[in-house]
């Protein structure tokens, strides 16, 4: 409730110092770079990548709109899926204890890994193979997060539950989805850069041009080391919209949740 | 033990007949909560049951409500099984725990009964304005459980109890956990409920002064097997007329030291004026 009188004067103290911090470490490597006579192809000072960034800005961010694309499809579904399964789990037991094997080795399994089966699966040119990998890569934690909140609710509210005599979909509704909803949030919070570096990692494997991965090889390749860094910065860019969006959705969450 | 049986041919609010509960362990080892309790408590009364840790008090309260199944014996609650008055709602309950949603207000938590039950938003509005008044938290209707105090919260809950009127109350050491001055508060805004509503109440309490000044009759029970050692009536008046000025009184004295005689396990001589009603 005070958070809001420290205003403008608390912003700075938190903002500042990690802003002076990372021009200071940009201005060192960029120093770095020059003085020790570095070749791009080993490491290109910041300043050229952020020349390559600016100038091919269209391109980094025309590959930024198709890997989040398939990272967003793959998060929304995967998450979807996530939590439709644990509300199965949580509900029907025998489901909880048949699914767990599976569950465990789709947690094991190197989810990219499975890229170069899936475009053979689902055709080279398709984007399908690298939304199913993001999926994947999604269920896992929003699956056992799920989970986790759905086994939290407090003996009070169960008993209370009870001696209203509401229907298990009632209590479901009114006290178990409620509790596990600040674990959901975590999972996707977790979940959301997971996507990102799923559907860029899953690129490297094939399939159609265009990404920020494919971006990424293509120009390092091609010996454009400073134009595979821009990439690479498009890449972090977009891992921190999508865990930034998922950090704002959980606060707002929390917030009406836990008053 | 020889109770007051069903006044006006009405059903008593509580009949506890021959009632046993044994839990059985992970190791085959049982622990006999309650052995062979009965109890009846007639509409409108106010009966405490006051133990030490482990005599089975808290195990009652939820076999009345329904919460548990006896092992042997049977609950009767206004004349119906136990688990046909929890499905009719026949009683309201509050918990050691205030036990309140975290993400609703005071108001939507006083509410949580009514909407599970159907009632049209409006009369719900209606009703927690009510309740939410009758435990003086009306600057609060919109707070949520985290910015109350523990006996803020205790507040909320005892309203949530009440908001479908019930005829019987129960409660499960409600104050356990607050200051002996929010306690003796919340007991004096119980006992004005009471008389309001005039629900029968089962009021669990490790607290002797408590259970003499909220009680119509003191249930007194013993540990391992948990039964029921005696029952004591107190009777302190009317519930209007008991007042702060009741903790003072003699007759509250004399009927503290009694409980606590029977608690310490001493057998009460006739003289001693156990009223066996």
């Amino acid at each position: 409730m005070n958070r809001g009188q420290q205003g403008g004067a608390g912003l700075v103290r938190t903002a500042l110092p990690p802003v002076v911090f990372g021009v200071a470490a940009l201005l060192l490597w960029q120093w770095a770079v020059v003085a020790l006579d570095i070749k791009a192809f080993i490491l290109p000072g910041p300043f050229l990548i952020g020349e390559e960034f600016a100038a091919n800005l269209q391109n980094v961010i025309a590959g930024m709109v198709v890997t989040g694309r398939n990272a967003l499809i793959g998060l929304l579904v995967g998450a979807l899926l996530g939590i439709l399964a644990a509300i199965v789990a949580a509900l029907v037991p025998v489901s909880d204890e048949m699914g767990a094997p599976i569950v465990a080795s789709i947690s094991v399994v190197p989810i990219v890994a499975l890229a170069p089966v899936l475009y053979t699966m689902f055709g080279a040119g398709a984007e399908t193979a690298r939304q199913i990998v993001a999926g994947l890569a999604v269920f896992v934690p929003v699956y056992f997060n799920t989970l986790k909140g759905l086994r939290q609710v407090r003996p009070v509210h169960r008993d209370l539950m009870r001696s209203y005599a509401a229907s298990s979909w009632q209590a479901t509704k009114t006290v178990t989805l409620p509790t596990a909803t600040p674990y959901v949030f975590t999972g996707l919070r977790i979940a959301s850069s997971l996507a990102v570096i799923s559907a860029l990692i899953a690129e490297y494997f094939g399939g159609p041009v265009g990404g920020l991965g494919k971006s990424i090889t293509s120009s390092a390749s091609s010996s454009n080391y400073g134009l595979a860094w821009a990439y690479v910065l498009g890449s972090i860019l977009l891992g921190l919209l999508f865990y930034s969006a998922a950090l704002a959705l959980e606060k707002l969450v929390s917030r009406r949740t836990a008053g | 033990m020889i109770m007051e049986s069903a006044a006006g041919g009405r059903a008593p609010a509580v009949e506890v007949g021959g009632v046993s509960r044994v839990f059985t362990g992970r190791k085959g080892a049982s622990v006999t909560a309650l052995d062979d309790v009965s109890l009846t408590v007639a509409p409108g009364e106010f009966v405490s049951l006051i133990g030490p840790s482990g005599c089975g008090k808290s195990t009652l309260l939820r076999l009345i409500a329904d919460l548990d199944t006896p092992t042997a014996g049977s609950i009767r609650v206004f004349g119906k099984p136990a688990r046909q008055a929890r499905i009719d709602q026949d009683y309201g309950i509050a918990f050691q725990q205030a036990g309140l949603l975290p993400w609703r207000t005071v108001a939507g938590n006083i509410e949580l009964p009514l909407e599970l039950h159907g009632a049209g938003k409006a009369a719900r509005r209606a009703r927690a304005a009510e309740l939410i008044e009758l435990v003086g938290l009306s600057d609060f209707a919109e707070n949520y459980p985290d910015q109350l105090s523990g006996g803020m919260q205790q507040r909320v809950a005892i309203a949530r109890s009440l908001a479908e009127s019930p005829s019987l109350l129960l409660m499960d050491e409600p104050f356990g956990a607050l200051d002996e001055m929010t306690r003796e508060r919340m007991q004096n805004e119980l006992v004005r409920i009471c008389g309001e509503t005039s629900a029968a109440v089962v009021f669990v309490t490790h607290s002797i002064p408590e259970a003499v000044f909220l009680s119509d009759r003191v249930v007194v029970m013993s540990p391992r097997p948990g039964r029921i050692r005696d029952v004591l009536g107190v009777g302190l008046g009317d519930t209007a007329e008991r007042g702060e000025n009741l903790r003072e009184d003699e007759a509250f004295f004399h009927a503290v030291s009694q409980v606590r005689e029977l608690l310490h396990g001493q057998a009460p001589t006739g003289a001693r004026g156990v009223e066996t009603r």
